[in-house]
Parts: C-alpha cells; sequence; structure tokens
C-alpha cells in the first residue's frame, strides 16, 4: 500500500535544490527586515505612530 | 504654504455601515437556524432551498462576505481619506464598489438555496458571480490606489498598507481559486482534481482567513484602536514586523487544513512548521493592540467601543495561538472533522471579527452624525451579552469536538469500535448543540440591540455628508531616496513599490507550495482500477454537489486504525484524479462516505433519503424527499463529459455519445433492484396507479434524482478492492 504514498517528488529534476532555496529566501527575508527595522531614525517612527492622530501637521518628506 | 481645502466622503461610509448591520443580521439569523436544525432536523421539511446543505455555504458567505465585507470597505473608506487627507479618488467609483457588492451578495443569496454551488468552501458562488466579484474588487482596488496617488500625506500608514496587501492576495487568491470550466449559466467544473483542487483550495481558503478576516481587521485595529484610545499604538516598529512577517508567512500555511489526507507529505510538513511560525507575528500584532491601551484602562471600564476592542483583540490571541496548535499533526488527528473547528472558526468570527465590527460601529456612528450615542447602558449592555454568547457558544462546541473524538476512536479489548454506529457519537452531544444555540441566540439579540441603539442615535443626530478638512498639498520630492532617508522611509512613501514587494512576498510561499503539485502528473501515482464515473454517477455527482452533501460529511478516510475499522480502507491520492472538484470536506456532522458503495441496499438509499429516522432512528440528517419525486433532468450530460474530457478525463468519443444509453441502463438496472422490496413494490404501484386513474403524469423511478444519487453513492469508492479489516492489519503489521 505504502507504494500508493511514497516517493511523490523524485521524478523531479533538482528536487533537492527545492528546501535550500526555500529556507534561504526565508532567512534572507527576515534579515532585511530587522535591518530595516532597526535602522530606522526614532523620530520618523514616532511620526508615523501619530498619524492616525492628527498631531503633525508637517508634511516633511 | 498653500492649504487646500477638501471634503472627506462620509455618505459612502454610512451606506457601508448600514449593510453591515443588515447583513450581519441576516447572515447570524441564517447561522441561529443552521444551529436549530441540529436539535430539530425536519425544521424545513420539505423545503429544498432552505434545507441544511444549502443554507450553510449562505451562512458562511453571508458572515464572511457581507457582514464582514461590508465592514471591511466601511472602515477602510473612512481611514483611507483620513490617513491620506484626502476624498476618495472617485465617488462613481466608491458607488460602484458598493452597490456591486450588495449585488453579488443577493445574487449569493438567491443562488446558493437554489443549489447553484461550487461546492468549495468559502467559494461557492458560480462562475458568473465569481466574475462580478473580480470586476467589483479591482473598482475597491482602483479607486484605493488612486485615492493613495492623490494623497497630500506623503508617508503610508501601517493601517494602508494591510489594505494594499489585502487587495492585492485576495484578487490573486480568488483569481486562481476560480479557475472553472462553464458547462451552464450556472454551473461550472473546477479545471483542478482531487489533490490538486484539495491543495489549491485550501491555499485559497486558508488565505481568504488570512486575507479577507484578518489583514483588512488588523489594518482597521492600526487605525481604530489608537483613535478610540486617543494615543499612537505601542509600538510602530513592532507593526512593520508584523506587517512583513504576517503576510509573509501566512500564505504558506493552507496545507494544515489537509493533514493525514492524501496530500503528499511534504506539503503537509511545510504547511505545519509555517503555521507554528505564525504564532510569532500574530501574537505581536496583538500585544501591539493590546498595549496601546497602556494608561488608559480606565478609559476602558467606560468606554463599550473599547471594551469591544479589547475582547476582539483577545479573541484574535486566542484564535491565532489556537490555530498553530491546531496544525499540529497530533492535536489535528483529534480536532480534524469535529466541532472543535466550530468552535475555533467561531472564536475569531465572533470574537475578533464581530466584536471589532461592532467597536467600529460605536466609535463611528456618533462622530458622522455629530452627537452622542443613543444609549451607553445598551452600549454595555450589548458587550455583556455578546461576550456571554460568545463564551456559551464556543465552550459546549470544544466539549463536543473532544467527545466526538474520543468517542470516534475508543476501541474494546478485542480491537472493535466501541461506539461502531456513528449515531451514537451524534445523539451523545446534543445538549452541547442546545448550549450552542443558546449563545448564538444572545449574541444575535445582542446585535439587534445595538441596531436599535444605532437607529436611534442617527434620527436624533445630524449627518455630515461631506466633512469639511484642510491640508497642505505634498511637495515633490526626488523618486530616489534622500540624503539620510533610509531604504525603509523610502519605501513608505512608495505605494507603487511597495505594493510591489508585498505582492512578491505573498507569492513565494504560493510558488513553492503549489507549483510542483501542478506541474508534475507523476506526482499524483495513478491507480490502473480507478476509472471515470459513468455518465448517471456523473450526474449523480452533480446532484450530490447541488444539495450540499459536502457540508455533513467528508469523503476522506485518514490513514488511522480507528477510521479504517469505522469507514474502510483509507483515501489514497490516485483515487481522487477525476473528481472535478473534489469532494474531501471539513466536518463530519454524518459519517464519512468514501467507501459507501456496496455497503448498503439501493432500497436502503432510497428509504434513507426519503425518512432519514426511518432507517436510522434518532438521525439528525434532514429528509430529501424531493430527490425521490423529482423527475431528473439529465438533457446536459453529454456537455458535461465534455467538459471533463477538456479537463483531463480520458471519456472516448462512443462513451459521450452513448451516454443516454448508459444512463438509461444504468437507472434502469437500480430500478429493479428496488422492487427487491415489498414495501417499496407495494407504494411505487400505489403511486402508479393513484397518478393513471386520475390521469396525472406518472414520473418512473428510473427517471428521479435520486436513482442518479444512488449510482454515485454506490460507485464511491468501490474502485480500489475492498479489503476484510483482519486482512489490512496483518498487513500493517
Amino acid at each position: 500500500m505504502l507504494k500508493y504514498v511514497k516517493n511523490h517528488m523524485d521524478s523531479i529534476e533538482g528536487i533537492a535544490n527545492y528546501p535550500m532555496v526555500s529556507l534561504l529566501i526565508f532567512f534572507i527575508f527576515f534579515v532585511l527586515l530587522f535591518w530595516w527595522v532597526a535602522t530606522a531614525s526614532k523620530e520618523h517612527i514616532k511620526e508615523m505612530g501619530e498619524l492616525p492622530l492628527d498631531i503633525d501637521k508637517n508634511n516633511k518628506p | 504654504m498653500e492649504i487646500e481645502q477638501f471634503r472627506y466622503d462620509n455618505k459612502i461610509v454610512q451606506k457601508f455601515l448600514y449593510a453591515t448591520m443588515l447583513w450581519g443580521v441576516v447572515g447570524m439569523l441564517v447561522g441561529l437556524l443552521l444551529a436549530f436544525m441540529f436539535l430539530f432536523p425536519n425544521i424545513t421539511d420539505g423545503i429544498s432551498w432552505l434545507s441544511f446543505g444549502r443554507l450553510r455555504p449562505l451562512h458562511t458567505n453571508a458572515v464572511i462576505f457581507a457582514f464582514v465585507g461590508n465592514a471591511i470597505f466601511a472602515g477602510v473608506y473612512y481611514s483611507l481619506q483620513r490617513l491620506l487627507k484626502t476624498r476618495m479618488f472617485s465617488d462613481a467609483l466608491s458607488s460602484i464598489n458598493f452597490w456591486g457588492w450588495q449585488l453579488i451578495i443577493v445574487a449569493a443569496a438567491l443562488t446558493l438555496p437554489l443549489g447553484y454551488t461550487t461546492s468549495k468552501e468559502y467559494a461557492e458562488l458560480e462562475w458568473p458571480i465569481d466574475l462580478a466579484i473580480a470586476v467589483v474588487w479591482v473598482v475597491f482596488g482602483w479607486n484605493m490606489i488612486g485615492t493613495i496617488l492623490k494623497r497630500r500625506q506623503r508617508h503610508l500608514y501601517v493601517a494602508v498598507w494591510f489594505y494594499l496587501a489585502t487587495f492585492v492576495t485576495v484578487a490573486v487568491l480568488h483569481i486562481f481559486n476560480s479557475l472553472e470550466l462553464p458547462v451552464g449559466a450556472f454551473k461550472s467544473y473546477s479545471v483542478y482534481a482531487g489533490v490538486q483542487d484539495a491543495l489549491v483550495q485550501w491555499w485559497y481558503g486558508h488565505n481568504a482567513v488570512a486575507f479577507f478576516l484578518t489583514t483588512p481587521f488588523l489594518g482597521l485595529m492600526y487605525y481604530f484602536v489608537p483613535k478610540a484610545a486617543n494615543r499612537p499604538v505601542y509600538s510602530y516598529r513592532l507593526s512593520i514586523v508584523h506587517f512583513w512577517s504576517l503576510i509573509f508567512i501566512y500564505i504558506w500555511a493552507g496545507p494544515h487544513h489537509l493533514l493525514y489526507s492524501a496530500l503528499p507529505d511534504w506539503a503537509q510538513n511545510l504547511g505545519v512548521v509555517f503555521s507554528v511560525m505564525l504564532i510569532a507575528p500574530s501574537w505581536g500584532g496583538m500585544i501591539n493592540g493590546l498595549l496601546t491601551l497602556r494608561g488608559v484602562w480606565d478609559k476602558v471600564r467606560s468606554d463599550a467601543t473599547l471594551k469591544f476592542m479589547v475582547v476582539a483583540i483577545t479573541g484574535y490571541g486566542m484564535a491565532t495561538f489556537e490555530g498553530p496548535m491546531l496544525s499540529l499533526k497530533n492535536v489535528n488527528a483529534i480536532a480534524h472533522f469535529s466541532d472543535w473547528i466550530i468552535a475555533h472558526v467561531h472564536v475569531g468570527a465572533l470574537a475578533w471579527n464581530g466584536f471589532l465590527t461592532f467597536g467600529m460601529i460605536y466609535w463611528l456612528v456618533p462622530k458622522m452624525f455629530k452627537t452622542t450615542l443613543y444609549s451607553k447602558g445598551l452600549a454595555n449592555f450589548h458587550f455583556w451579552i455578546g461576550t456571554l454568547g460568545i463564551v456559551l457558544y464556543a465552550l459546549p462546541m470544544y466539549v463536543a469536538g473532544f467527545t466526538q473524538a474520543l468517542m470516534w476512536k475508543e476501541f474494546n479489548p478485542d480491537g472493535s469500535l466501541v461506539y461502531g454506529n456513528f449515531l451514537e457519537t451524534v445523539s451523545q452531544i446534543i445538549p452541547m448543540y442546545w448550549m450552542r444555540a443558546i449563545g448564538g441566540s444572545l449574541y444575535i439579540l445582542g446585535m439587534l440591540i445595538m441596531v436599535y441603539n444605532v437607529v436611534v442615535t442617527i434620527r436624533k443626530g445630524s449627518s455630515v455628508e461631506d466633512e469639511l478638512a484642510e491640508a497642505a498639498p505634498l511637495t515633490r520630492v526626488s523618486k530616489r531616496r534622500l540624503a539620510g532617508e533610509t531604504f525603509h522611509n523610502w519605501l513608505e512613501r512608495k505605494p507603487v513599490q511597495l505594493t510591489v514587494l508585498a505582492t512578491i512576498a505573498i507569492l513565494i510561499g504560493g510558488i513553492i507550495q503549489i507549483v510542483p503539485t501542478i506541474l508534475v502528473k507523476s506526482n499524483i501515482p495513478t491507480i490502473t482500477s480507478v476509472k471515470p464515473y459513468t455518465p448517471l454517477e456523473l450526474e449523480g455527482r452533480d446532484l450530490y454537489i447541488r444539495e450540499g452533501c459536502v457540508g455533513c460529511h467528508s469523503q476522506m478516510i485518514r490513514p488511522f486504525r480507528s477510521e479504517v475499522e469505522r469507514y474502510g480502507e483509507y483515501a489514497k491520492a490516485g483515487e481522487f484524479v477525476y473528481d472535478h472538484p473534489f469532494l474531501w470536506g471539513s466536518k463530519r456532522t454524518g459519517p464519512d462516505l468514501l467507501r459507501v458503495g456496496g455497503k448498503y441496499s439501493d432500497n436502503w438509499h432510497l428509504n434513507h433519503m426519503y425518512d432519514p429516522q426511518s432507517t436510522s432512528a434518532g438521525s439528525i440528517m434532514p429528509a430529501y424527499q424531493w430527490l425521490v419525486r423529482n423527475e431528473h433532468d439529465r438533457g446536459a450530460v453529454q456537455d458535461k463529459m465534455k467538459a471533463m474530457v477538456k479537463l483531463g478525463v480520458p471519456y472516448s468519443e462512443e462513451d459521450i455519445a452513448g451516454a443516454k444509453e448508459s444512463m438509461a441502463e444504468q437507472a434502469l438496472q437500480i430500478e429493479k433492484n428496488l422492487y427487491s422490496d415489498p414495501e417499496f413494490v407495494r407504494t411505487y404501484e400505489a403511486d402508479k396507479k393513484y397518478a393513471k386513474e386520475n390521469g396525472e403524469d406518472f414520473i418512473e423511478m428510473r427517471d428521479r434524482e435520486v436513482v442518479a444519487l444512488i449510482a454515485y453513492l454506490q460507485r464511491l469508492g468501490t474502485d480500489i478492492k475492498i479489503k476484510e479489516p483482519e486482512e489490512l492489519l496483518s498487513q500493517n503489521r
């Protein structure tokens, strides 16, 4: 019976690359994300957080 | 700097709010009727368009797309204008969005009870309505992006990112899951079959939860919670991490709906890993929402809006903790197909979506009608009765779920099932179904009180349809990054680039998961004994789809000893290669039907459809008497077979040409089989005689709907040789 559920992916060429590529994409994504968040300036973060409250009337780039 | 004056469009927000309340009441009342059908299965006896199988998709669609959908539009149309300091891009597009969406809802409310359904959960609507949804959704996106482009606020707040991701992802999901081949004005077949169809469906189904019930509401949370609490979100940095990690990870998790099914193992494991990871961004977001209230907890005591929001966010936290737990294989083995899942989705829908919507309504209505809420007391009463309703709904369903799972899996020392009759496991939990119905009633009562409160508030206020506002226009700045500007700051003012990146983030998960399964044929091992359905079985299968049997009966035996013992040999991927669409189901209110073929006589099925309680005392299945009486229109069978050929089902030219004869022959055989029961002969011949004497038309049994359904049911699962349980057990050892 196991022949029905085993070896599904054997026929795809280079299937071994799949998990490695997935892991790399995943890892790089989060490295970039945290780098990005860590480098954001304090004033900018404060300004963005207050956007819904209409406190900030300036429109600095 | 010159200040510009402009007006916010409040009219469109009001319209969406009214629609939210109307459809919320309607959708939940249908749900309540369904809850009572568990207690009084024949409450709508004989009315086909009020039968359980047809109303269930109406309930889910009404709550998700009508109630929550309109709430999303109301919240987005209100907050987007204010966050971008501009009126919506086009009043005409706003109007098309509103009326188009309501028209789709009405179309759904008409077609689903009439039995026009694709049977794919939360995507049941047939192809013409699918097209309309795509058009209206694009109008919504066009209007939103147009508004973003003419904004007076340079940087996009995190709520707007959530809206953008919602638009893009729902479009992608809807299009790919709705790929179907029409065979008539309201009939189509999914282009995918079996395992592939299941994978695409649950990639869609899971992400409909993610990107229709979660991301837009997170956007609303990031706008309305700070507004109601009058302080900025706890951590804006956290909200950035929340957004990107949530949309990136969510899309991979779909296969957790198919654990232990015939889906390849690698896809199941991928789904589990990503589901467990999802807890991090979900709880990050929940904590961010709750901690926004730091320092104003005293206000929560008196302010109904904040109360609703606190319970909503808590409900989000509970449901997103439960989700990853449910996707662990060992927990899923217990929970799947049981009422536990019903509890889980209702914590999400009633607490997270419902309560956040109510909080938003209580905050928005007085604002937009320049008045105060008519009665704070009633709002508080709504809060408490609603909360009690959620508890009374969810807790009994958890108990019911555990009870079912334990009873389904209980063995005697001699290796036989303790509760071999499925009905024993049903009658055991009837008290739980009673409590659930009461909990649901309380929740709806609360909602009706809210509607009253809101109506009186509106009548004493004065509507401001175009609210005056002012802001400075944006000055042009370089498209490139400015000196000292980080990549992140730059991206927040570049909506197109942000949308492109968000799209890439959501596509990665989908591609890695789905492409291998779709492209590689050999992925699904073929089983030579599996043959396409005969023309009559194909027609019977369409009846099974029309009546929504899949809402209560699965066709997926998992490889557990308890399931093999109860239902027969476990399901293989290769068995479903001709199933357009797949009918694995997600809930077992009744037993699994994958191997029901040959288990009962044709007469048993006929009697069971006519009066389920006569064959199975205490059954809560409703009667399907119209199937037994109605003449069956099988005129389109050749078109259906041709459509199947296009989708890869190997019907030959002769098969199609001889379809009518084949059907007549098979139907006649079933009629002959039915004649073996003297009771059938007596009543059937009496009916015939009566019709003849009174000059009425008489429909021969072989031409009736039930015969095709019996043909289909008797075929189910018989392609693989049924082995004796002893033989199987010795093999497994």
